[in-house]
């Protein structure tokens, strides 16, 4: 075996060589298979062919080849490939591993992603900066459920350039009747996904045929090596600098008040100093009037370029706007139909409030139950309720803002987002935007005459919504009955909607699982806003044990609207009272999902007010209560 | 249509890096070690703010062992970019004395993972810039760009955030951090390159010159201050050398060369036929030393 060999030409002129690899282009491509299918090995193998092996890596890998290898006393490429400790042990790659290697006409990254089935996540993350993918298939076992599954999900995100490589053709004689059997067997699948093209090439990551250099092992194949055919192809990237301008602007730079420059990265386009734009969602209109940079100002600049832009008039833009072509704006809306990929352990509990990140833009946002899951392996839509790790659904989104976007097939800048969990702030789930609703376009608010402002000046009083929490038995609706009737007798307009109350009649649908739970306070949530809409002071008893729906509610109020009450209870003390003997039967396994027994409750951790029942009164916690609030108030009354 | 280069898209995602840093976070630092990798990185961070001067200060973890010509470099180029340089000096290890003849690996732990993990805490910073690169070594190349940090700064390869398109998710609890790449995805010949297109201030230790030097376990050491120990019998002799990475001096081991500019360092780079890490000594201890190290806080 020999390591790294330099071109001739750095020893005889630098210059030149330094000179042709600064203009070289950057190719990022996904490599999806299995172990089995000898992925390791051939990825190993590209780094090895074009030289980017160094002596001393190439003498730890013969060592390593000999202790842990498979493959006797050759070299063993996937241990070139597979990173972590843990990993080596099971002999397994378990996440995305990015590789470089460069060639005289390119620089490349590979994603290097495992196939084996639980990792859809991983070979999501990796796909979505790629421009190409290269699905490895085993000669000898030909399309396999996960060769399906690999290109179905290229082809979702958006991958438009797909090498079939049938690999260890050494096994197969390098036999071309088995070859154009696979290619006549993939292309009926291609086609049935949408794959427009492909291209095949017959190789051997072990042997190195067809990898580097066509092979003579195989001269009926007349198609390009593998690296030859990766040196070649367009760049995805350089497609974006066709169509209309847009920038979405990732901060406003302000060094003083001489300068105020937008700053971020040219999602599409190409944009000149004096090109009319419009800022969107504003819809405001100006022209650029310089391209800043540290060389200099610069008189255009085009789609992947990081730059700062100077708009000749001083108009309202921040981080989340999109600068765009004046005549050629992109879309606004609040509702979306879009693929979603679930990537975390936690399923997708619809209606609850996830934060959504788009480009720049990061905005609350909820998702609908799923139309249909779509099972990876076949393609089948299926019906499901939620999204789990792994599960690819089609379901609408809603956005609380409206935001900037374009589909995905068009942007992925403007079209594809991330769900990040509002409690643990993970990253949940990865989506493509398919279009708005047309409902979200077309219906608008009712504007109404009489406003929430003059309901409430009818009443004398300023709405609220007294938000009690708490486990059950703590003495919430206990607590809630006596602050309503002492804001009665104080000719306050209140309304009291209770948990059991609620659920007998509104909610009478609804079980007690997490998902249910969480629509259960979403449209208590709601009747309540629409209640101080009109008004009233609106008093709810609900356990509410989780955090990000409590929160939820409180974004649907106008700021300050929202009171959040604690009524803290020991999980021992309420259990003893058991006024309606419920912790009783939890205990028993008759109630599933039961709040403090089988189910969490997520205490507040700054609620408005506290009510520790060990050492207070219902009724002096009640007077509190009604004190915090109308305190609140004498500064309006 | 002409697509733009490797070096310009390299450019481009760094400068969005920091950028989306810069809006998302609260107390944004940079860690600038003054090696080559620092200094490409604090040049995109002038290019990604300009014409602001970077909005955050650049962190110094120093062991008190640096090369001279470092902490020359250092000053200079914190002064030029107009940015509050911190450094940070572990006095538990001022304390001990602490140094790399007497104390071996102890003197990376406490110089620079405990001093690392003190000096971020101490400043309530809540992304730390830092110019590793994923090809360096094995266990970095499946490290994210947004690399995230558990409360007592540990890494976990199986807590990371899955990383999309160009979408980076720097939301964490308070006492949580994160610690971001920016030129994660370049290589050491696209640093080497983008150094000669920029014409970038390096380090002089980078290009040959003949410097005093003893032969020891065979690694080559400068003896760049009088607290160099020199064995019984050891005697400085003076080789043209250079480095091909700076750490601790006595840690750092050089090459005989007589490459003086920065194609001749390149091309020399190009023709040699080891890697970039080996002329330091922390890797050399036990396989998947980088990985042990990064759990434990380490970059």
């Amino acid at each position: 075996m020999t390591a790294y060999t330099p071109d001739a030409l750095i020893a005889e002129n630098i210059g030149a060589y330094l000179d042709a690899h600064a203009h070289k282009s950057m190719l990022r491509f996904i490599t999806c298979g299995s172990v089995d299918d000898g992925k390791s090995t051939l990825i190993g193998r590209l780094l090895y062919d074009s030289k980017a092996i160094f002596e001393d890596q190439l003498s730890q890998l013969e060592a390593d080849s000999k202790r842990l290898g498979t493959q006797g006393q050759n070299i063993d490429f996937a241990l070139l490939v597979d990173g972590l400790a843990a990993e080596r042990e099971q002999g397994i790659t378990i996440d995305v591993a990015y590789r470089f290697f460069a060639t005289d006409k390119r620089k490349f990254i590979v994603a290097d992603t495992p196939g084996h089935e639980q990792y859809t996540r991983n070979m999501v993350t990796g796909a979505s900066t790629a421009d190409l993918a290269v699905i490895l298939i085993d000669a000898r076992k030909g399309v396999l459920t996960q060769t399906r599954r690999h290109s179905f999900l290229a082809h979702l995100i958006g991958i438009r350039q797909i090498v079939l490589a049938v690999n260890k053709m050494d096994l197969v004689g390098y036999d071309q009747a088995r070859f154009d059997a696979i290619v006549a067997d993939y292309a009926d699948f291609a086609a049935s996904i949408g794959i427009a093209a492909f291209t095949a090439i017959p190789l051997s990551g072990l042997s190195g045929a067809n990898v580097a250099t066509a092979a003579e092992t195989m001269p009926w194949y007349r198609g390009p090596a593998l690296l030859p055919h990766l040196e070649s192809v367009p760049v995805d990237a350089d497609r974006a600098a066709t169509g209309p301008f847009r920038l979405p602007v990732q901060w406003v730079n302000r060094p003083d008040l001489d300068f105020r420059g937008f700053a971020g990265t040219i999602a599409a386009g190409r944009i000149a100093a004096g090109d009319p734009v419009r800022i969107v969602p504003s819809g405001k209109t100006t022209t650029v009037a310089r391209i800043v940079t540290l060389d200099g100002d610069r008189d255009a600049a085009v789609a992947g370029e990081a730059v700062t832009l100077v708009l000749a008039d001083e108009v309202d833009c921040s981080r989340g706007d999109v600068i765009a072509a004046a005549d050629a704006p992109p879309q606004v809306a609040n509702q979306f139909e879009a693929t979603v990929v679930w990537l975390a352990d936690t399923p997708l509990m619809p209606g609850r409030g996830y934060w959504l990140k788009m480009g720049t833009q990061t905005v609350g946002a909820t998702v609908q139950p799923p139309a249909h899951v779509i099972d990876v392996n076949t393609q089948a839509q299926l019906s499901a309720k939620t999204l789990e790790l792994n599960d690819i659904g089609v379901a609408e989104v809603y956005t609380d803002t409206p935001v900037v976007f374009a589909p995905y097939e068009d942007s992925h800048e403007l079209g594809g987002f991330i769900l990040i969990d509002r409690e643990t702030n993970a990253t949940v789930a990865a989506g493509l935007i398919h279009h708005a609703l047309r409902r979200a376009q077309n219906v608008h608010w009712q504007s109404i005459d009489i406003t929430r402002e003059a309901h409430a000046r009818q009443k004398g009083q300023s709405p609220r919504l007294l938000w009690f929490t708490g486990l059950s038995g703590s003495g919430k609706s206990t607590i809630a009955n006596l602050v309503e009737k002492k804001l009665h007798a104080l000719g306050r307009h209140s309304f009291l909607l209770d948990g059991d109350n609620i659920r007998h009649g509104l909610n009478r649908d609804l079980g007690f699982s997490d998902a249910d739970r969480v629509e259960n306070i979403r449209r208590v949530g709601e009747v309540a806003r629409l209640m101080t809409d009109a008004g009233l002071i609106v008093l709810t008893a609900f356990i509410s044990p989780f955090r990000a729906e409590r929160d939820m509610v409180r974004a649907l109020m106008p700021p300050g609207e929202f009171i959040e009450i604690f009524v803290d209870t020991a999980l021992a003390a309420a259990e003893a009272r058991d006024v309606k003997g419920l912790y009783a039967k939890a205990r028993a396994g008759e109630i599933p999902h039961f709040t403090g027994i089988s189910s969490p409750y997520e205490a507040p951790e700054r609620p408005d007010v506290r009510i520790d029942t060990a050492s207070e009164s219902a009724e002096a916690a009640a007077e509190r209560i009604v004190e915090h609030v109308l305190g609140v108030w004498s500064f309006e009354l | 249509m002409t697509g733009l280069t490797h070096l310009q898209r390299l450019e481009a995602e760094s400068i969005h890096i920091m950028r989306e840093v810069v809006a998302e976070a609260e107390r944004p630092v940079m860690l600038y070690s003054v090696g080559k990798d620092s200094a490409v990185m604090l040049h995109l961070a002038r290019k990604a703010f300009y014409p602001a001067r970077p909005p955050f200060p650049l962190l110094h973890v120093d062991t008190t062992w640096k090369f001279r010509d470092m902490y020359a470099l250092r000053d200079r180029a914190a002064a030029e970019a107009g940015m509050e340089l911190i450094v940070h000096k572990n006095p538990d290890a001022v304390a001990a004395g602490i140094n790399p003849f007497d104390h071996g690996g102890r003197h990376t732990d406490m110089w620079k993972t405990e001093g690392l993990k003190q000096a971020l805490k101490a400043g309530g910073y809540d992304v730390a810039f830092g110019g590793a690169r994923r090809d360096e070594e094995k266990s970095r190349a499946k490290e994210r760009i947004f690399s995230f940090r558990s409360t007592s700064q540990g890494w976990d390869p199986k807590a990371q955030r899955p990383e999309l398109w160009n979408l980076y998710n720097a939301r964490i609890h308070r006492g949580e951090s994160i610690r971001v790449f920016p030129i994660s995805n370049w290589t050491e010949l696209d640093i080497w390159q983008y150094i000669l297109a920029e014409g970038i201030e390096i380090v002089p230790l980078y290009f040959a010159a003949p410097r005093p030097t003893v032969e020891r376990d065979g690694m080559l050491l400068m003896v760049d201050d009088e607290r160099f120990r020199l064995h019984p019998g050891e005697v400085p002799v003076e080789r043209s050398i250079r480095f091909r990475t700076l750490g601790c001096y006595p840690l750092t081991g050089a090459v005989e060369s007589e490459a003086a500019t920065l194609q001749d360092v390149i091309q020399e780079m190009l023709l040699t036929t080891t890697s970039e890490r080996q002329g330091r000594a922390i890797d050399h201890d036990q396989a998947a030393s980088m990985e042990k190290k990064k759990r434990e806080g380490y970059f």
